[in-house]
């Protein structure tokens, strides 16, 4: 890893040496969206669910720091893990430094368990990185869940 | 063909009774009057993924069995565990919810609902600081200001704005759809303008945080007495903050700060900071003086408290800027609960336990203390070795370290679907669709008691999730009279 010549900060992009890939430091959120909350009413082994929360909605500004596309893969990763989904413009800015990943086992994958003893982990507001990572594949539900637990 | 009318919408806690379903040959052809999410419970509740047939894990794969032998093998799992765990509950109806308490103190486990990871911290905060809130016929007849904050109920309650508040039509208030009507056509029209000219006269493009401010300042276009007005407060800009009148674009983690500078301005105290969590105090300032000139106003609140950055002290603060908007007008507050039932599963745990989630019965009577008692805690500290899921799917909705000791656990579960917590359980149980295959009561997210229908019969051997229980328990009870007689 190269020296970080500049203070990150929400939003900044990192450019850690010249060879290096961009990241981008952000706060995760995660929620219901329509298609998250529809898909799963029909059935979560269906590859439409998969479709609809093994996403990132990013800022296209922040997307445009990146130098990432739409529908392209990215490693968003936290304290907790790191996943690869595909990038989504986000459809309302500005939020820059901010990310959202729908509800479900590849959100869940990177969020940050503590609960601060009210029972209640932290499903929002967790620092996350993101970097591109197009030559690293979206994983199914069938082989996260055996990548996480080694059962299905 | 036949057309059943007032069906209650088993999705989320809007609990919406005025569906219309078309039933052909067994099934519901057509949904009328529901959301998205709505038409997708009703027509996909029997597609491909639907489970039919109990299952064992045998030698790593799931291996179909009948039902005596799958309710047997539960039962075994649920006597012989010292600490199970038994977790879901909010897509049931109260009468599952009942028996499954039961059942958690005959096998002294934990019983825990779907609000620990949901608004656990806000049931907290209430036992706290306590709740003015009312039901929400009030709100759709009387409140002229809604506030949601940290909510986004265009997606996750989307005819919560129709049904009860902005754009319901009130007894005594209007609704808001012709204001923002106009007020879209409006912004379009300005935004057509603003192109005409910049193709004509501007080269450089104008920069986006104009155009936003002029938008986020847009003051509602009606101020009649019969009028309603929207404020969202979100930390990024949702559909709903579209169709508000003012939008509050919040930094992640800082609703605290912001909930006790609203406090402050309600009290007429001066704030000598230009910005609060991002927000200019001009701002503010305008939306209190929003808040203390309505009549009726009503705050909703959702998971964007009780998730981020401080939890139950947000919902602390939040109650207690209610309190304080009280001294100076009416105002109400209510938390926009997620599932169909997950308000009645807190009734039901606290009618027959005294607490409303995350009891504990290990030591023969119940014992409530979150943080320790709660399912997640419990998970990560891997204390539990068993654990029965009811109509819940732990395996996605919990942090991937949490889930992970629950599948190192033996694991039941009991859905319609084969759900992710499905797919790793040892047992698994096909119940049939409260709401849809099964009769029983839910309650909406004010507290109010609305019926379940059975509009259709449930596959051949698929039994309710109340039968299915009612079978375990009897099972666990026989085995630990067994255990007695063996003993003496």
């Amino acid at each position: 890893m190269g020296g970080c010549c500049e203070t990150a900060g929400l939003g900044s992009v990192v450019l850690m040496s010249i060879n290096e890939k961009p990241k981008l430091e952000a706060t995760l959120i995660t929620g219901r969206t329509i298609e998250q909350g529809v898909e799963k009413e029909y059935g979560k082994s269906s590859r439409e669910y998969a479709e609809s929360v093994a996403v990132c909605y990013i800022d296209a500004e922040d997307m445009k720091k990146l130098g990432v596309k739409e529908k392209t893969n990215v490693q968003v990763s936290t304290r907790f893990g790191s996943v690869v989904v595909k990038v989504l413009k986000s459809p309302r800015t500005p939020h820059p430094g901010i990310i959202f990943i729908p509800y479900g086992p590849w959100a869940n994958s990177i969020i940050d368990p503590e609960t601060h003893g009210v029972g209640m982990p932290s499903f929002k507001g967790v620092p996350a990185t993101v970097e591109p990572a197009a030559d690293k594949p979206v994983l199914s539900l069938t082989e996260l869940l055996n990548a996480q637990f080694g059962k299905v | 063909m036949s057309v059943v009318t007032a069906v209650t919408c088993p999705v989320c806690g809007c609990l919406c009774d005025d569906i219309e379903l078309t039933i052909h040959d067994n099934k519901v052809v057509k949904v009328k009057n529901g959301c998205a999410m709505c038409e997708a419970k009703f027509m996909g509740y029997s597609s491909e993924h639907r489970l039919l047939k109990p299952m064992i894990r045998k030698n790593g794969e799931l291996v179909k069995v009948s039902i005596t032998e799958a309710v047997k093998k539960a039962a075994n799992i649920l006597a012989e565990a010292n600490y199970p765990v038994l977790y879901g509950w909010s897509n049931t109806s109260c009468e599952a919810i009942s028996v499954g308490i039961e059942l958690a103190e005959e096998v002294g486990g934990v019983i825990d609902n779907t609000s620990v990871v949901c608004h656990g911290p806000s049931l907290l905060s209430i036992q706290e600081v306590g709740i003015p809130s009312c039901t929400l016929g009030q709100v759709r007849h009387r409140a002229d200001l809604i506030i949601y904050w940290g909510s986004n109920p265009w997606s996750s309650h989307p005819r919560h704005i129709e049904r009860y508040t902005a754009f319901s039509h009130g007894r005594f208030k209007k609704s808001a759809w012709k204001n923002y009507v106009t007020k879209i056509k409006a912004l379009v029209g300005r935004k057509k303008v603003q192109s005409a000219i910049k193709r004509l006269f501007v080269k450089e493009k104008i920069p986006s945080a104009v155009a936003l401010s002029n938008f986020r300042h847009t003051p509602y276009l009606q101020t009649g007495k019969n009028s309603r007005k929207l404020i969202v407060v979100d930390v990024r800009r949702t559909k709903s903050a579209e169709i508000a009148d003012y939008f509050v674009q919040i930094e992640p983690n800082k609703d605290y700060e912001l909930l006790q500078a609203l406090r402050a301005l309600v009290r007429d105290q001066e704030l000598e900071v230009d910005n609060v969590a991002g927000v200019p105090v001009e701002y503010l300032e305008e939306i209190v003086d929003a808040m203390v000139s309505c009549d009726f106003g009503a705050l909703f609140f959702g998971l964007g408290l009780t998730m981020s950055g401080g939890k139950m002290r947000n919902i602390d603060a939040a109650l207690s800027l209610v309190r304080d908007l009280n001294m100076r007008t009416k105002f109400v507050i209510m938390p926009m609960r997620g599932h169909f039932n997950v308000a009645g599963a807190n009734t039901v745990f606290t009618w027959q336990t005294g607490y409303p989630y995350a009891v504990d019965f290990s030591l023969g009577y119940p014992r409530y203390n979150p943080g320790e008692t709660s399912v997640v805690d419990i998970l990560l500290r891997k204390e539990s070795d068993a654990a029965l899921i009811v109509a819940s799917d732990p395996i996605s909705n919990f942090p991937r370290k949490a889930a992970e000791h629950l599948t190192e656990n033996p694991l039941i579960a009991i859905d319609p679907h084969m759900n992710v917590t499905a797919q790793v359980a040892d047992v698994v149980i096909p119940s049939a669709f409260a709401g849809i295959e099964a009769a029983g009561t839910a309650y909406r997210m004010d507290h109010v008691p609305i019926p379940l229908k059975k509009v259709v019969e449930p596959p051949k051997g698929v039994l309710p999730d109340e039968t299915i229980l009612q079978r375990i328990l009897a099972e666990v009870k026989k085995l630990k009279q067994a255990n007695v007689r063996e003993e003496a």
